[in-house]
């Protein structure tokens, strides 16, 4: 009898965690639909996204830049140690710009972005509800969708793009500077061999929307996470740390669904 | 932070975006091989294309004149049919140019190289190359060689 009970108690929790999950899935899904609802409001008020886009993107921008060129460095240096042994060290060039355009730039930038911006969403949010902030709005008659959560949202939404076009660029840059000014490469080798092989729309255009996508997830997970959390102190930690986590998982996931969509041949 | 260092930080950011990718766009990308002045398609018949790809190279002494844009396989001549884009300022070919795929290095991508003939009339839209010769195939080279070394033992 004791033995039903514990088997009992299991099967409860299983089926608690999953109504759990799928009640998170749809307080998500709704509130989505509410802050894409809400972001209509910012044509009238374009100075709140401005804001936003400097929290979110400019202040991203060192992290992006500097790990943008260290990448593209570190890529041109083992390219070249692997191609060399083939005597196709002209390669460089083509395998950096392929691996930046199609998977590193948006992933990695995705990546950090979610680090560096998604988290400190969720914590200003979650600290905005911890402390009645949110409440306090809506007493006032402020809407907090459209005050504080849409300009973040879309905010983080066209950031990301922006973001990882300049992460590869400047990988790019890195790349040149490593192959051709440290390792005496060809410099025409370096660019004429990718202008032969890069397409603008099958690698550039789908680098971009990769990182739209994967701007999308995270600034949704980060949003709703903090809008979300247990307003405590603890609560507030966790929902930090699953924005994080939550989110970089999705990126990754995302990505090979995305890049089996749009390479396979 | 007044509002006009935000703002004027965002712009930055935007116009920084936008340069990162004009300069992917230019500089490592093919843009330049799409538009840019006008096209005309001429055929070649090839019995065995090789790893030639669409968007591959056609060259004449080793200049860049158009670009590989359809391969088709005929099943009524049995013969691989390639389609090429040639730029509007090449066009004087004459009707007896020869057409081979050709490799760059030994490793390297296949291309369609052109060598033009001594007609006098040119090629013109639409216009189908005979004179072709098809990509070297490594192993029926190796399987030549092997069959001919045997030959002469005997």
């Amino acid at each position: 009898m004791v033995l039903f009970s514990r088997l009992l108690n299991k099967f409860q929790y299983l089926g608690a965690v999953t109504l759990h999950s799928f009640q998170r899935l749809g307080r998500g899904s709704l509130f989505l639909l509410d802050v894409i609802m809400a972001s209509a409001s910012l044509f009238s008020r374009p100075m709140l996204l401005v804001k936003q886009l400097y929290a979110v993107g400019v202040q991203t921008l060192i992290i992006i830049v500097v790990a943008g060129l260290f990448v593209g460095m570190v890529m041109a240096l083992q390219s070249y140690y692997a191609l060399v042994d083939f005597g196709a060290e002209d390669s460089v060039g083509v395998m950096v710009v392929l691996s930046l355009l199609r998977e590193l730039g948006p992933v990695i930038t995705a990546l950090l972005f979610a680090g560096r911006a998604g988290s400190a969403l969720t914590a200003e949010i979650g600290l905005m509800k911890t402390t009645e902030q949110l409440s306090g709005m809506e007493m006032m008659a402020v809407n907090p969708m459209k005050r504080v959560i849409a300009p973040r949202f879309i905010a983080g939404f066209i950031s990301m793009p922006l973001l990882a076009t300049i992460f590869s660029a400047v990988g790019v840059m890195g790349a040149y500077l490593v192959a051709v000014e440290m390792l005496g490469l060809d410099s025409g080798a370096f660019w004429s061999q990718p202008q032969n092989t890069v397409d603008l729309y099958q690698d550039i255009y789908n680098g971009i929307i990769k990182s739209l996508v994967f701007g999308f997830a995270v600034t949704w997970i980060a949003v709703f996470e903090g809008y979300d959390c247990v307003p405590t102190a603890e609560g507030l930690g966790q929902a930090t740390t699953r924005t994080v986590v939550h989110s970089s998982l999705a990126i990754l996931f995302l990505d090979f669904i995305l890049t089996v969509l749009m390479f396979a041949k | 932070m007044t509002s006009r260092k935000i703002e004027i930080w965002v712009g930055f950011f935007i116009a920084a975006a936008i340069a990162a990718f004009f300069m992917l766009a230019m500089s490592v990308s093919n843009i330049s091989s799409y538009g840019g002045g006008e096209q005309y398609t001429i055929k070649a018949r090839f019995d065995n294309v090789g790893g030639l790809k669409v968007r591959s190279p056609v060259s004449a002494g080793g200049v860049r004149i158009g670009r590989v844009t359809e391969i088709e396989y005929s099943s009524e001549t049995y013969e691989a049919i390639v389609s090429m884009a040639i730029e509007v300022q090449y066009n004087k070919f004459p009707l007896d140019t020869a057409a081979s795929i050709l490799t760059s290095g030994l490793l390297g991508e296949q291309f369609v190289g052109f060598e033009p003939g001594a007609e006098e009339d040119y090629l013109k839209e639409g216009d189908t190359i005979d004179l072709t010769q098809s990509a070297l195939v490594l192993e029926q080279i190796i399987g030549q060689f092997l069959y001919s070394q045997a030959d002469d033992e005997e």
